[in-house]
């Protein structure tokens, strides 16, 4: 992590417009690092083809020996936001908060104001509470009324050479090895996984969706 | 109305009857979480890679503040820009991807950071049919970029660009929920 972090600061200097990070991982000075860096977001459909699969991932680069004091920090809110009219602004959040080791979904639901300020919807009335999973255990999953619900440690699932493209990048290589050293390989993110029925949000057709974190 | 905030304390409830042993002054009621105050925003993401690959130094914070609904008015032409400085693949006027699109386009579509999610049927990144359908767990999708960006117009490109050449994960994903695999 230290020697990734290395290469960043050298990338960033080397190159000032142009480096990846990765999905999102470390992309921003405000951010990067912190307990509210989201480093991806997936959205695909579920085991039961009926539902869709949220994912947000926070917390990149975590090595297994940091992975089991990593916490949810309480005053960050991750809300994914569903656009279900084609104008990209969100009719429908899930919202997902931290509190006393447990993470509370509120959602789907219309938010009361869209756009950079949420504030809890608590009068919403499709959601559900799990236990947050620890480092080493099974993980904890519940289920309400069709949905399901997830927040712990997890393998970060994003895989890509990131090295050789600092290298590229920064003018000290031509092209990718073959084959490429996948640069978080070992790496844990604070996971958090919510499971809906489609029927929840829209039904069918195509939905726009962005994963937001907030603090407060 | 029941609120999802009554059901949550019963469920916290339930959970903590269930758990807890030591609990010796369980008055059987739990105090609903404390959920006020405004949360402001402090990064977002859509699609994987935005902000890291077209944005400027300069402007990274402010993209992860700047809604969906009005990134494109603020981004596409930088992104073009720094798309056309990026690739050799775009640096002629005409040249396009393999999804037929130029310069212009290919940024206007990237310059609102949105994941757009089919609800009925495949959901994938691209998997050689299906484009921005959603984003699976195990779509390659830096490649998928890498190619729009570096391989031209039949993906042929600068082909020592637009491949990392790492396909899958370390570690393979479950088919249950909650998808992801073990930490490390």
């Amino acid at each position: 992590m230290k020697n990734l972090k290395t290469v960043l600061g050298i990338g960033v200097i080397a190159l000032a417009v142009f480096f990846i990070v990765a999905a999102d991982h470390i992309d921003a000075p405000a951010v990067q690092g912190g307990n509210s860096d989201i480093t991806d977001f997936y959205a695909f459909q579920g085991e039961n083809t009926d539902n869709l699969v949220f994912v947000a991932n926070l917390q990149g680069l975590l090595s297994p020996s940091v992975t089991s004091a990593a916490l949810f920090d309480e005053n960050v809110l991750v809300e994914f936001n569903i656009d279900t009219d084609q104008d990209n602004v969100e009719d429908l959040v899930i919202q997902a908060i931290p509190k006393d080791g447990k993470m509370y979904f509120f959602g789907p639901v219309a938010p009361s104001q869209t756009g950079l300020k949420s504030t809890i919807e608590t009068q919403a009335i499709t959601g559900g509470v799990v236990d947050i999973s620890s480092y080493g255990a099974s993980p904890k999953i519940t289920s309400n009324e069709g949905m399901k619900f997830f927040a712990g440690p997890r393998d970060d699932p994003f895989f890509m050479d990131f090295a050789q493209y600092s290298e590229i990048i920064a003018g000290n290589a031509t092209s990718f090895n073959s084959p490429g050293a996948d640069t978080f390989k070992g790496t844990n993110v604070m996971s958090v996984v919510v499971e809906v029925p489609k029927s929840m949000i829209g039904g069918s057709g195509t939905i726009n969706t962005w994963v937001e974190s907030k603090r407060k | 109305m029941k609120t999802l905030n009554k059901i949550l304390a019963v469920l916290a409830v339930s959970l903590i009857a269930f758990n807890c042993s030591n609990n010796d002054d369980d008055q059987g009621m739990m105090p609903e979480p404390d959920f006020s105050g405004t949360f402001s925003q402090e990064d977002q993401m859509g699609r994987p890679a935005i902000n890291t690959v077209f944005v400027a130094s300069a402007d990274k914070d402010m993209f992860n503040v700047t809604v969906p609904s009005n990134q494109d008015a603020a981004f596409q032409s930088k992104f073009q820009s720094n798309l056309m400085a990026l690739s050799p693949a775009f640096e002629n006027p005409g040249d396009m991807n393999a999804l037929g699109q130029d310069a212009a386009a290919f940024t206007g579509l990237l310059a609102t950071d949105v994941l757009n999610v089919s609800l009925d049927g495949t959901t994938t990144f691209y998997d050689g049919t299906n484009v921005l359908t959603g984003r699976a767990l195990g779509d390659d999708v830096i490649t998928v970029e890498l190619l729009l960006i570096f391989g031209g117009e039949d993906f042929m490109e600068n082909p020592g660009l637009s491949n990392d050449n790492v396909d899958a994960n370390d570690k393979t994903f479950l088919t249950s929920f909650p998808y992801l695999a073990s930490p490390h």
